[in-house]
C-alpha cells in the first residue's frame, strides 16, 4: 500500500521546509507492508491523535511565556487541537519542553518523560532546550536536551516566535499522520537509544529572529 | 563609584548590630567575592529606608579552606537567603545561620562555582540523572566568640514528620516557574514552607565574568523577561556610570518610554496569570489580548517580543519608528478604557475578594527587613520605589504617584499593580509628544575597558529593585558582576507569610507576590 503524504490544511505540502526527513521515515515504516483495513483504520486513529495532541506544559523560563502568548487569544493553539495542556505525565501526549533545562531539573525532565504512556513526543523549544542556547558554556545547563531524551521536533529562537511554535508543531502532526498505530513498528528503537533523525523546524514562515 | 569600609571580622557583628540601630533597616545587597590573595569576602549594601542614605561595608577573610563569617540573619530577615546564595557560591560558612544548606545547587554538587579557582570540568560535576536527596537535617554553627572555628552544634530537621509532608513543583502550574516548596501540612493548614530553588540557575553571573562588556548586555534580558528593558538598562546605566558617558536627551526619553511600557506588559501578564491561577480563565484572556497590542509596539521597535536587546552602552539598538508616538498614544488611550473591564470581570468579583482580601498579610517591618521592594513591598505601605528613591533617566523630571497601599495582603497587591499601569500610562504621556531629536546612540568601541573600582546602578523593575553591581579590575570583562535579584526576597517572604494559610491560599500568595522563577535562580 502507498502511504500517503501528511495533509495539513492550512499549509501545503511543498511549503514545509524539511520534507525529506518525512519522506525518509515513510519509506522506513513502509518497507513492513500493512493489509488496506488495518492500514485505514490507521489513518482514522493518526487523524484523530494528530489533531488533538495534549502537550505536558514544562515551561521553565522565557520560552515559556511565549508558549503562554500561543494559548491565549491571538495565536490559539485550539485551532490545530493543541489547547489541551495537561499537568499530569501520565495524560500527555508530548512534552513541550520551553526553556532551559539546567543540571538539577535534568532528572525531573528525564522522569517525566519516562512516565508518559507511549506514544509519546519531545518538542524542544528554544535554543535553550537545542543546544544550551546563550548559557551553552555555563557549568550548570544542559547542552541540550536531546542528550537525555529524544527529541522529535527542534523550533529554534530565543524565544520562537508563536508562529513558528505553530509550525513546529504542524510538523509534529505529519510526523503522528505517518506512523502505523496498528501493524509494523512505529519506531524501530531498542531500549535507551536515540530515535534516528528528528525532524528540524526552521523559523519558516516568518523571518528569522535577529540576534543581537 | 562606591566607596567601601571594611570591617574587621572581630568587630563585623558588633558594627552590624550598631548600623541596624543607625537605622539601616533594608539590606539592599550582599555580594560574596573572591578576591583570590586578598581572600574571600562579602560586600554590603544597607540603606536607610527613611532617608535613603546607603553604606557600602565589606568583610574579608584569607582562610580558603573553611572560611566563617558571623551572620546577620538575626538582624535582616533576607539575609537568611542571601547568606545561604554567598555560601552556595563561595562555600563562606556564615556562623549563628539557622539553615546552612545549599540554595541554587544540588547539594551533592562539588565545589563552589564562583570562586575564582572551580574547575567546571564535567568530570568533576557530571549531569546526575538520579534525583536528589532531600537533605532532612540542617548544620547550624555556633556562634560563640571565644571559639577558633564555629563547630556544628545543633542537628535541626527541616520538617517534622509527625506532620504530614507534601511536595510542590519543581514542575506545577502553580508555582509560577520551577520552582518547588515543600510544605508541612497540618490538617489543610500549613505548618512550615521549605522553598528549594535552583532548578534554572544557569550560572550567569559567573559566565559574565568570561565576556566582554557589550556581551553581558544580552544576559540580562533573559533574568527576569518580564522586565527586559528595566534590566538592561540598569547594566548599561551601570556601564556607563563606570566610563563617565553621557547619554543624549533622546535615548533617555527612549528608555523611560520603554520601561514604563515593559513595566505595564508585565503587571498585566501578572494579572492574568493571577487570574488564571484563582481559575478565572476569561480574566487571562482579557489581559492577554491587551498585552498583545502592546508586544506589537515593543516589536514594531525592537525586532523582539519578549527578548528584545533594545538597550545598548551608550543608547538604544534602532531608533523609534515614524508611527511610533501615535501608535503608543493610541495605546495608552485603549488600555485606559480596559482596565475598567478588568475590575469588572475579576477584581470586584465576590469570589476573589473572599479568597484574596486578608490573605498573606505582610506587615510594612517585615517587607523592609525582607526587602521585598517593587509592587509587593508598596503594597504593605513601604515606599520603596527606586524611581523616587535614587531617581535615574527621567523619573525627576516626570510628575507620578507613588502608589501606596497599607492592606499588605493579596487584594492589595493586585491593586497596586493595576493603579501602576495608570502611573505608567500618565508617565509616558508626558512624555510621548517631546521626544527631543538627537542621536540614538552615542558610538562606543567595540571592546570597552572600565576603569578600576566598583560600580552599582539600580532601577525600578518591573517587580522591584534591579541592581547591578560591578567590580572592575581596569579590563575588558567584569571581575565581579552581581544581579541584585528582585525575587529572592519575595520568595524569602513567602515562605514566612505562607504560614498558617491553607494550601489553596498557598497558590494566591505565590501569583500575587509575582515573583519571576530565572531572575531568582540566575
Ligand atoms: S531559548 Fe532564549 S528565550 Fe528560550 S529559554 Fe532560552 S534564553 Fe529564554
Amino acid at each position: 500500500m502507498e502511504m500517503k503524504k501528511p495533509v495539513i490544511k492550512s499549509i501545503p505540502y511543498e511549503e514545509f521546509k524539511d520534507n525529506e526527513t518525512l519522506e525518509a521515515l515513510i519509506a522506513e515504516i513502509n518497507k513492513e507492508r500493512t493489509n488496506v483495513v488495518v492500514g485505514k483504520l490507521d489513518d482514522l486513529i493518526n487523524w484523530g491523535r494528530s489533531n488533538s495532541l495534549w502537550s505536558l506544559t514544562f515551561a521553565t523560563s522565557c520560552c515559556g511565556i511565549e508558549f503562554m502568548s500561543v494559548g491565549a487569544a491571538r495565536y490559539d493553539f485550539a485551532r490545530f487541537g493543541f489547547e489541551v495542556t495537561r499537568n499530569s505525565p501520565r495524560q500527555a501526549d508530548l512534552i513541550m519542553c520551553a526553556g532551559t533545562i539546567t543540571h538539577k531539573m535534568a532528572p525531573v525532565l528525564k522522569r517525566l518523560y519516562d512516565q508518559m504512556a507511549e506514544p509519546k513526543y519531545v518538542v524542544a523549544v528554544g535554543g535553550c532546550a537545542i543546544s544550551g542556547g546563550p548559557f551553552k558554556d555555563s557549568y550548570h545547563v544542559l547542552n541540550g536536551i536531546d542528550k537525555i531524551v529524544p527529541v522529535d521536533v527542534y523550533i529554534p529562537g530565543c524565544p520562537p516566535r508563536p508562529e513558528a511554535i505553530l509550525y513546529g508543531m504542524m510538523q509534529l502532526q505529519r510526523k503522528v499522520k505517518v506512523e502505523k498505530f496498528l501493524g509494523g513498528k512505529n519506531r524501530h528503537q531498542k531500549r535507551g537509544e536515540l530515535p534516528a533523525e528528528p525532524i528540524i523546524v526552521t523559523n519558516h514562515p516568518v523571518k528569522e529572529d535577529k540576534e543581537q | 563609584m562606591m566607596d567601601i569600609e571594611y570591617i574587621d571580622i572581630k568587630s563585623f557583628r558588633q558594627t552590624m548590630l550598631d548600623r541596624r540601630a543607625a537605622g539601616m533597616d533594608f539590606l539592599r545587597e550582599m555580594i560574596g567575592m573572591d578576591w583570590e590573595a586578598e581572600g574571600l569576602g562579602v560586600i554590603y549594601i544597607l540603606e536607610n529606608s527613611a532617608t535613603h542614605d546607603v553604606e557600602e561595608l565589606a568583610v574579608r577573610i584569607t582562610e580558603r579552606d573553611r572560611p566563617q563569617i558571623p551572620t546577620v540573619s538575626d538582624i535582616w530577615q533576607i539575609a537568611e537567603m542571601y547568606e545561604r546564595e554567598v555560601y552556595d557560591f563561595y562555600g563562606i560558612e556564615f556562623a549563628g545561620h539557622p539553615d546552612m544548606r545549599r540554595l541554587f545547587l544540588r547539594n551533592d554538587w562539588v565545589g563552589f562555582p564562583l570562586r575564582k579557582d572551580y574547575d567546571p570540568s564535567e568530570t568533576i560535576n557530571p549531569v546526575r540523572l538520579e534525583s536528589e536527596k532531600n537533605e532532612e537535617i540542617v548544620r547550624e554553627y555556633d556562634i560563640a566568640e571565644d571559639k577558633q572555628l564555629a563547630e556544628l552544634v545543633e542537628k535541626m530537621k527541616i520538617l517534622h514528620y509527625d506532620q504530614f509532608v507534601i511536595n510542590i513543583g519543581p514542575q506545577h502550574p502553580a508555582t509560577h516557574g520551577v520552582l518547588r516548596f515543600r510544605l508541612s501540612l497540618e490538617g489543610e493548614v500549613l505548618r512550615k514552607v521549605d522553598i528549594h530553588c535552583g532548578y534554572i540557575h544557569r550560572g550567569i553571573e559567573k559566565m559574565c565574568e568570561s565576556r566582554t562588556y557589550p556581551q553581558t548586555l544580552a544576559f540580562t534580558d533573559r533574568l527576569d523577561y518580564l522586565s527586559a528593558h528595566q534590566n538592561r538598562h540598569a547594566l548599561c546605566m551601570c556601564i556607563e556610570k563606570a566610563m563617565g558617558l553621557e547619554v543624549t536627551g533622546r535615548v533617555q526619553y527612549i528608555r523611560t518610554i520603554m520601561d514604563e511600557l515593559q513595566r505595564i506588559d508585565s503587571h498585566l501578564l501578572m494579572f492574568s496569570c493571577m487570574a488564571m491561577d484563582m481559575g478565572a480563565i476569561t480574566s487571562f484572556i482579557y489581559g492577554f489580548r491587551d498585552r498583545e497590542k502592546l508586544l506589537d509596539i515593543m516589536e514594531e521597535v525592537t525586532g523582539g517580543r519578549l527578548i528584545q536587546n533594545y538597550n545598548v552602552i551608550g543608547g538604544v539598538q534602532a531608533d523609534i519608528t515614524p508611527g511610533f508616538a501615535a501608535k503608543v498614544k493610541e495605546y495608552c488611550n485603549d488600555q485606559k478604557k480596559r482596565l475598567k473591564e478588568y475590575y469588572d470581570v475579576f477584581v470586584n468579583n465576590i469570589i476573589f475578594r473572599n479568597r484574596s482580601i486578608g490573605v498573606g498579610i505582610l506587615s510594612r517591618e517585615d517587607a523592609i527587613s525582607f526587602g521585598t521592594t517593587g509592587g509587593t513591598g508598596r503594597a504593605s505601605g513601604w515606599a520603596c520605589d527606586v524611581r523616587k528613591r535614587h531617581p535615574y533617566a527621567l523619573y525627576d523630571k516626570v510628575e507620578f504617584k507613588e502608589i501606596i497601599h497599607t492592606g499588605g495582603d493579596c487584594y492589595d497587591r493586585l491593586l497596586v499593580r493595576l493603579e501602576e499601569i495608570v502611573e505608567s500610562i500618565h508617565i509616558i504621556e508626558q512624555l510621548i509628544d517631546n521626544i527631543p531629536e538627537g542621536d540614538f546612540k552615542t558610538k562606543t568601541k567595540p571592546i570597552i575597558k572600565l576603569p578600576e573600582g566598583r560600580f552599582y546602578a539600580a532601577v525600578e523593575g518591573s517587580r522591584g529593585e534591579f541592581g547591578v553591581f560591578i567590580e572592575s579590575h581596569g579590563e575588558k570583562t567584569p571581575y565581579r558582576l552581581k544581579f541584585r535579584p528582585m525575587g529572592l526576597p519575595l520568595i524569602a517572604a513567602a515562605q514566612n507569610i505562607m504560614k498558617g494559610h491553607k494550601v489553596a491560599d498557598m497558590i494566591t500568595i505565590g501569583a500575587s507576590l509575582d515573583y519571576v522563577i530565572p531572575d531568582i535562580d540566575r
